[in-house]
């Protein structure tokens, strides 16, 4: 999958606010499909992990319970303008992505 | 339900989840790094104190007012509800989100790295009305902070 990651950094006054979008379905598998009536198999994020020069700043780990498209905002300080930071996603059935984006 | 009631029913399943607790205990002692596989247990928990006990290795929760929940008083539409947990808690090594009254009870746990401050933010599925609640892990206890959510159309399942 390409291009699920939408990704934005911000540095402020020491901190910098990341914020980004991913695009997935995020499936709880246990919701049914309304033609079928079949049970729609859960597919959903399990990790979200963030590194800025290599070191993980944060990682996320979720269930279904997150909504479909995912948001998600955090902070850290040491970050500067310009620098790196990479967000990557990985998901139930081992699918994944990552994206790099720079602090502005 | 009153909270103290709510208490109540938290401390008997703790008390029956502990058994179980001291097992996952063990196996928890082991830093967070070697666990960075995601914690099906934890995730698949149906009752909050289990999971609370598989993923943060214990379930005493104590209530702080250096957390701060922030998220609708009614949600119109339980499938995305815009959560943000800010703690001034030192030390601060994880935020754990939960929506009590979903199937599965957890929804998120952020493991802040270094330099990552007290903050983390995202949207949740909401099953029926519940209370929020935000577990932040520092200098190796728990606390908690809570806000209840009223939601009109549910977002999990139908």
């Amino acid at each position: 999958m390409a291009n699920t990651i939408k990704i934005r950094a911000k540095e402020k006054g020491g901190e910098t606010t990341v914020k980004a979008l991913i695009s997935h379905a995020m499936e709880t598998g246990s919701r049914k499909d309304k033609k079928t009536g079949k049970m729609i198999p859960a597919h959903f994020i399990q990790e979200v992990v963030c590194k800025h020069k290599g070191a993980t700043v944060m990682t996320a780990e979720w269930s279904g319970g997150v909504s479909k498209n995912p948001y998600i905002s955090f902070k850290f300080t040491g970050g500067a303008k310009g620098d790196e930071i990479e967000l990557s996603w990985t998901d139930n059935k081992g699918e994944g992505d990552s994206k790099t984006g720079k602090i502005k | 339900m009153s909270t103290e009631m709510k208490r109540r029913i938290f401390l008997k399943r703790s008390i029956a989840a502990s058994a179980v607790g001291v097992a996952a205990g063990a196996g928890l002692l082991a830093p967070q790094e070697i666990l960075a596989a995601w914690n099906k247990a934890a995730f698949e928990a149906k009752e909050l104190p289990n999971a609370l006990n598989e993923l943060l290795g214990s379930s005493d929760v104590s209530e702080s007012a250096d957390i701060n929940v922030k998220a609708p008083d009614i949600a119109e539409n339980g499938a995305v509800v815009p959560v943000t947990i800010t703690t001034t808690l030192a030390g601060a090594e994880s935020i754990t989100l939960i929506a009590s009254n979903n199937p599965v009870p957890l929804v998120a746990n952020f493991m802040l790295g270094k330099g990552a401050s007290g903050f983390a933010s995202t949207r949740i599925k909401m099953g029926k009305t519940g209370d929020v609640v935000a577990v932040v892990k520092a200098g190796g206890k728990l606390y908690s902070a809570k806000k209840e959510v009223k939601v009109t159309i549910g977002g999990c399942g139908g």
